[in-house]
């Protein structure tokens, strides 16, 4: 609130989002399970900045594509090119490494730890010091831990979660549960979220805080956002670009008025024959 | 208003710049300031602030603003705000904070009426306030905002980063070194220093003008009777608006030179105010019977022992607690068990609690519950209540230490002079007087009289001791037909102070004695019942059953003994009074939403029982439609016996 303003902007103050060229690239991933098949030949690309939509019904593959994204499912077939390289076998943590980081469906806290240290977690990747070190509290470890209290002081500020720094997680209501998550991907600083249904079982209010933080960390970071939601108001208004799932196929890509008016998605939606 | 009395302030200190300035040079390393940011703590020293508020002070004469403008302030209590307000007035220009949690139309009237030309708000939350209403507010051209986030998209000239406006300032001042300093030199402890609109429950809100003069003079006598210090802490959470804030945090902590702390959020009052243990700390009943609430259910959840040992000394604290904070003699014994309670159980909780360096507390704003009162003076903290208003720089009556008294708001404060007049209505005169209403001249010369007293509209009297009791609104105080005053009000709260009793409402206006109403506390009663094994089927039942009575009755005697210690209103004492058979509800019209009897209703309705009380009746069968929650309809019959109570003759006192 004064000329701490200047060092408190989180990062290079992006200049106003504007959507840049392919970051990821996805080309005929099929994915199977034994004799089941997960995703059958889907391809579509990430741009940097914007907001992707996944959507599709149950059982459609939308979070198994998220995990294809982050590293987690290794598909059969196809290529993923990210940032121009062509990614070869990579564990999840790489993902993290390389600036990729998500959210889960079922919130994964560290239910005993505080609302601060499930949010310093999100900093592990970042950290240099060693185990010792930091059990001496010695050297680096010190100015490394107050640098990382810092960029997670400054993710609970732009959460608005100062009030519950230090309850632990499980003690609190799911909306901000699904909060901390989001502040602990956040605290990564990542440059792709991933998000698997950040929105579900929230009331009408929570879901109006959560979309307007998705669009801040968009707006803000230039953090390219990848969306899974059921919620087809909150896909349709805040998406840049939507691709549909069905059974493990793509059946629509587009900006959100296109899918709406697809026959296919339609019918996927709502059923043959309305 | 005359007000040479009270500028006794020493080099001239008498406009809240100077005031400033004074400290910067002498204490310019200590704290002035404290804000949480991303979790830590941030200080400004006074030296910093000056330096501060000189650049907001140059970067606003650089946008033009002019001697005599009026700037609102709109958010929550933050450093950058409160440096705003003597910005403006080292310019001349007055301060006019505005409530933060209000709507845009909610803040129009007060933006037109002040004819705002500038405006300091928080954050964007604010901004967007402003810009809703904009068109409708032609004299408004520059806002000023604090917190730049999601500010980035506003591209809009008129809007001014709080840095860059300080960065316009720095470069006014280095072309015109002796512009600010001639600024300040032209300030009068005359002038207006702040404008408070009042909360307008009673038609438009009105601006309430007060000078540098009144406020120092309030904030000196404050100061004086309770020996603030420099080294003081107060944690600054009440909205600015309120006349209470603008004294506390802002006229004393100028005056007496003591630190303000603002919360990170108001989400986060309660952890901050235990990081930051004032000194010095203000809170309406509510947040202090929240506080209890809180100790004593964790406190069940203690284990045994602990459970136990906590009992055994909160009764050592009732007994004694109060009275050794008052000084007053107290048996050797009670004295060491205090002191080894203080040990091990007091200090801890005042520390839980965030009050261990308290060295006074402060309430006001609704009456506080007398047991609620006790339990924190037991426990050593200094909780006292105070009497004021916007029109008075919130300062009339203060209870000095050792003179605490439940019912009374204490002394007047040092300058103030104070008078009842016929119809109770206290008259106040002093220093800290309002200028006037705000181009309301019409409005100002109705309350003030013609010796100089502002009307309050409250009513109440001097007890024998001195201190002023507040016992209603003056609109609301009828009269016995003996001529003697009668204050339903008064009454009712002290009625409604016992668990037992949840609502009353008191008859006597032009009558020759004072009858009520009660309605009995579902819980508080059926709990009672139920550990005396007596069974009851629903309210109406346990509310006629005569054990119950009983109990009541115990309680209006109770009320009529303390009434009858006051000669102005032992003829309020309740001769006679029934328990209704319902609970006054809202959904039926008998309470207002806000869960205020509507009096004239409720004596229309139950007429038929008010002229069972009257005529000398014992008992009166009523039948009474209600409302239920689901719409429908129903009936609820029974016979009320009514019944008689004890009255005490009047404790007369040479007055």
């Amino acid at each position: 609130m004064n000329m701490k303003l200047e060092t408190l902007v989180i990062d290079p103050p992006a200049p106003t989002r504007k959507i840049g060229g392919v970051i990821l690239d996805l080309q005929n991933i099929s994915l199977r399970f034994g004799g089941v098949k997960a995703l059958t030949d889907i391809s579509f690309d990430i741009r940097e900045h914007e907001i992707r939509a996944i959507i599709g019904p149950n059982g459609a593959g939308k979070s198994s594509m998220l995990n294809v994204i982050n590293g987690v499912y290794h598909p059969q077939e196809g290529r993923i090119v990210f940032r121009g390289q062509e990614r070869r076998q990579m564990e999840p943590h790489m993902a993290a490494t390389q600036g990729i980081a998500r959210t889960f469906q079922n919130i994964a806290l560290f239910k005993g730890m505080t609302v601060l240290d499930n949010i310093m977690t999100g900093r592990i990747t970042k950290m240099k010091s060693t185990f010792v070190e930091h059990a001496l509290w010695f050297g680096r470890a010190r100015q490394e831990e107050l640098a990382h209290r810092r960029k997670a002081e400054e993710v609970i500020d732009f959460l608005e979660i100062q009030h519950i720094r230090k309850t632990p997680v499980g003690r609190l209501p799911y909306g901000l549960q699904k909060r901390v998550e989001l502040g602990r991907a956040l605290a990564a600083e990542p440059s792709m979220l991933l998000l698997d249904e950040p929105m579900a079982g929230m009331n009408v209010e929570e879901k109006q805080d959560m979309c307007r933080f998705i669009l801040d960390v968009n707006d803000q970071f230039g953090t390219t956002i990848v969306l899974i939601e059921h919620d087809m108001g909150v896909v349709m208004d805040i998406s840049d670009r939507v691709v549909v799932l069905d059974y493990g196929k793509k059946i629509g890509d587009g900006v959100p008025d296109e899918v709406k008016n697809n026959e296919e998605v339609i019918k996927a939606y709502l059923g043959a024959g309305h | 208003m005359p007000v040479e009395a009270s500028i006794a302030a020493p080099d001239g200190l008498h406009t809240f710049p100077r005031l400033l300035f004074h400290h910067a040079r002498v204490r310019g390393d200590a704290p002035a300031m404290r804000e949480k940011d991303l979790g830590i703590w941030q200080t400004w020293t006074w030296a910093e602030v000056a330096d501060r508020v000189r650049a907001l002070a140059c970067g606003l004469a650089a946008l033009g603003f002019r001697r005599g403008d009026n700037l609102a302030v709109i958010g929550d209590n933050r450093p950058h705000l409160y440096m705003m307000m003597t910005a403006v007035q080292c310019l001349g220009g007055v301060p006019v904070p505005l409530y933060q949690d209000a709507v845009a139309t909610e803040m129009l009237f007060v933006l037109q009426d002040a004819g705002i030309r500038f405006a300091m708000v928080e954050d964007q939350e604010q901004v967007d306030k402003l810009l809703e209403v904009r068109d409708q507010l032609p004299l408004l051209e520059h806002i000023v905002y604090d917190d730049p986030r999601g500010m980035r998209h506003y591209n809009q000239p008129f809007l001014h980063d709080i840095h860059e406006l300080m960065e316009m300032g720095r470069i006014h001042d280095r072309n015109h070194p002796d512009f600010l300093d001639t600024q300040v030199e032209q300030g009068h402890y005359d002038d207006v220093s702040v404008m408070l609109y009042t909360s307008g429950t009673t038609g438009k809100p009105k601006g309430v003008c007060q000078t540098h003069a009144a406020f120092i003079a309030a904030a000196q006598g404050g100061i004086e009777v309770d020996h603030m210090t420099p080294d003081g802490d107060i944690l600054s959470y009440l909205p600015m608006a309120w006349v209470g804030d603008h004294l506390f945090s802002f006229a004393q902590a100028m005056v007496a030179g003591f630190t303000i702390n603002c919360p990170e959020s108001g989400d986060t009052v309660m952890t901050d105010l235990r990081e930051i243990g004032p000194t010095y700390y203000f809170a309406p009943p509510r947040v202090f019977e929240g506080l209890l609430t809180q100790v004593m259910i964790r406190m069940e959840d203690a284990g045994a022992i602990k459970r136990r040992l906590f009992h055994y000394f909160m009764a050592v604290a009732k007994r004694c607690g109060a009275e050794i904070l008052d000084g007053k003699p107290v048996p050797l014994t009670d004295r060491l068990l205090y002191g080894l309670g203080n040990f091990l159980v007091y200090g801890p909780l005042r520390n839980v609690l965030g009050l261990s360096r308290v060295r006074v507390a402060y309430t006001a704003g609704a009456a506080i519950g007398p047991d609620l009162f006790r339990f924190y003076r037991s426990i050593g903290i200094n909780l006292k209540q105070f009497y004021g208003q916007t029109e008075t720089c919130a300062y009339v009556c203060l209870q000095p230490d050792g003179e605490i008294k439940l019912d009374s708001v204490g002394r007047p404060g040092p300058g103030v002079e104070i008078r009842i007049a016929d119809n109770g209505e206290v008259l106040v005169k002093g220093p800290m007087l309002l200028k006037g209403y705000y181009k309301r001249p019409d409005a100002t010369a109705e309350s003030i009289d013609g010796d100089g007293f502002f009307m309050t509209g409250d009513a109440g009297f001097i007890d024998e001791d001195g201190h002023l009791k507040i016992i209603d609104r003056a609109k609301d105080v009828g009269k016995l037909s003996n001529g003697a005053m009668f204050a339903p009000n008064y009454i009712e709260n002290k009625l409604k102070f016992f668990q037992h009793i949840k609502e009353a409402v008191c008859f006597g206006h032009d009558r020759d004695r004072v009858c009520a109403f009660l309605n009995i506390d579902m819980g508080a009663v059926g709990n009672w019942a139920e550990r005396r094994g007596i069974a009851y089927s629903g309210y109406t039942d346990l509310a006629g059953k005569p054990e119950v009575r009983d109990l009541i009755l115990a309680c209006v005697n109770e009320v009529n003994a303390a009434l009858a210690n006051d000669a102005m209103v032992a003829d309020s004492q309740i001769h006679r009074f029934l328990v209704l058979h319902k609970e006054l509800d809202p959904d039926d019209d008998e309470l207002t939403r806000t869960r205020k009897v509507r009096r004239n209703f409720v004596a229309e309705k139950y007429a038929v029982l008010i002229d069972a009380l009257y005529t000398g009746k014992d008992s009166q069968f009523i039948e009474t439609e209600v409302k239920f929650e689901d719409g429908r309809r129903g009936k609820v019959a029974a016979n009320l016996r009514i019944v008689d109570a004890r009255t005490f003759p009047a404790v007369k006192k040479a007055a």
